[in-house]
């Protein structure tokens, strides 16, 4: 049966030891803070690289550039097809009005090459499918396929696929080097984050016990089992770890506001404001939850050195 | 009850704590154990507590090898074993009312016990009105005495007290030693360690005397001759 009363004395002890060890229980506090705050930091800058990289994804495009004389029903029946593959985000269609708009638009402020264009008289553009893949290393089978329909019946629809121009090609392989070897060497810094504040937690709860450790002795020799020793001190840690995680959570509050801004702007995309509050809950969970499991561990370990005896 | 089976403790830097010690203790025995610092006397009692291993011979608690009994059953084994050390070993962050309870929860003792039975260990002590006081809020000769109301509290075999009166006046040393003598006198076996001359000569109990790690003199009814 579980025995209700010990459980009761093991909270009751850890509580106690915690209100009275007022100032280790503030330092303790105080570092395990800095490492949620690090653990919390780590996430906020997970988002802002995972969004930052996903909008350099997002310029990554393949153009296919139609002849003039093709059918729009043609077209139209490609843009299906296309839209149809697994590896297609999207296909945005530019018919042969839009794309002369379009360079229009893009070369407002270039007379010389709107002249040049004046001069040719008659719209030279043809119309364009924008293709969007799901990820960058797709691009290679989208252009694939495209040139399979291109050897195929609509031979004579297709002017140009850009996915071969050799600029663009190198482009795109230099974005998905530069987007997978900055998520890479985003992670190893996070990591390395954690680990390092997680080490300082560690050996500040070790610190922490080293200073009861005569009092553990003489737990040990008055006959206190090691459940009975270890116990309230994992209470204790887990306290530490709870305290530390509120205070985090407090101080995100305004960090997060100030932020939200700054960010939104700076990389167009997320607003850390909008995803700590939206978040809160994953927030509360992950800080608290890691607060409370580094205190435990960090105890029961630190405490098993001196039951030896 | 307790025996010594020529135990030697040799430390590694080859210093000789205790060479071949035997000595048996009768239930309900006084026996002081005399002998100047560093004869081996604390030695010897660490080995009780199992707080230090015999480099050779063996120790024997009701007919048990203490050094064999496994670290997960010695809290049951040390509870029959009240302890009484010169520097107290208080908890430092539990009252004096806490310290003892501290024994009694850990003996696996109801709350019903602990309600009554620490004010009453208390009043023995004579320290029913500091129950609620701290460790640092107490005297030295305070201090002993919690630390002997925690010793008796589960009522052990035997109490094993470690140069009690050390760190204490005249006054307070005559008051320790009489709580012993009166724990005594109720059936509890005690073991004392001291280099009090004045002690020993008072009790007029058995005297086993230590010198370098040897056992010089065992007298039924000793004195402090060294």
């Amino acid at each position: 049966m579980f025995n209700w009363v010990l459980l009761k004395r093991v909270f009751r002890a850890g509580i106690l030891d915690f209100s009275r060890n007022a100032f280790v229980s503030f330092a303790s506090i105080l570092v395990m803070t800095v490492t949620l705050f690090v653990v919390g930091l780590t996430v906020f800058a997970g988002v802002i690289l995972g969004s930052a990289l996903q909008e350099l994804r997002d310029k990554a495009d393949i153009n296919v550039y139609f002849v003039q004389s093709v059918a729009e029903d043609r077209i139209l029946e490609m843009k299906a097809s296309l839209e149809a593959l697994p590896e297609v985000s999207s296909v945005q269609y530019l018919s042969h009005d839009e794309a002369l708009a379009a360079f229009r638009e893009r070369h407002k402020n270039d007379q010389l090459t709107l002249n040049a264009l004046e001069e040719l008289g008659d719209n030279p553009f043809g119309a364009v499918l924008n293709v969007k893949a799901k990820d960058l290393s797709q691009y290679e089978s989208i252009a694939a396929f495209l040139q399979d329909q291109q050897s195929q019946d609509s031979g004579s629809v297709i002017d140009k696929i850009n996915f071969y121009d050799e600029q663009h090609r190198a482009a795109l392989a230099r974005l998905e080097l530069i987007t997978d070897s900055s998520q890479r060497l985003g992670f190893i810094i996070i990591a390395l984050l954690i680990i390092t504040t997680i080490a300082i937690s560690f050996n500040t709860l070790r610190l922490a016990i080293y200073t009861s450790r005569d009092e553990i002795q003489v737990m040990r020799l008055v006959g206190a089992g090691s459940f009975y020793i270890r116990a309230p001190f994992m209470v204790e840690g887990v306290l530490y770890g709870l305290v530390a995680g509120i205070v985090t959570l407090l101080l995100f509050y305004p960090l997060a506001y100030w932020l939200g801004t700054s960010t939104g702007n700076f990389f167009g995309g997320v607003n850390i404001f909008t995803y700590y509050t939206g978040h809160f809950l994953f927030f509360f969970a992950l800080i608290l939850g890691t607060g409370a499991l580094i205190g435990a561990i960090a105890s029961w370990l630190a405490v098993r050195r001196y039951l030896k005896i | 009850m307790i025996y010594y089976d020529r135990v030697s403790k040799i430390y590694a830097d080859n210093s000789v704590a205790l060479e071949d010690v035997s000595f048996s203790v009768e239930p309900g025995e006084f026996v002081s154990i005399v002998g100047h610092s560093g004869a081996g006397k604390t030695t010897l009692v660490k080995m009780l507590l199992a707080e230090e291993k015999p480099s050779s011979g063996a120790v024997f608690f009701e007919s048990i090898n203490i050094h064999e009994v496994p670290l997960s059953k010695m809290g049951a084994l040390r509870r029959k074993i009240g302890t009484v050390f010169q520097d107290f070993r208080l908890l430092p962050n539990k009252t004096a009312y806490e310290n003892i309870a501290f024994a009694m929860e850990a003996a696996g003792r109801n709350e019903e016990e602990i309600h009554s039975d620490v004010p009453h260990v208390l009043e023995l002590v004579d320290l029913g009105d500091k129950m609620n006081n701290f460790p640092d809020e107490l005297s030295g000769g305070e201090q002993q005495r919690v630390a002997i109301a925690r010793a008796i509290v589960n009522q052990p075999d035997v109490i094993v007290a470690d140069e009690p009166t050390g760190n204490l006046d005249p006054v307070n040393t005559f008051e320790i030693v009489q709580i012993l003598k009166k724990i005594n006198d109720l059936g509890t076996t005690i073991i004392l360690t001291t280099h009090n001359k004045g002690v020993i000569d008072a009790l007029k109990k058995r005297v086993i005397t230590m010198d370098r790690g040897k056992v010089i003199r065992d007298d039924r009814e000793g004195k402090y001759i060294l």
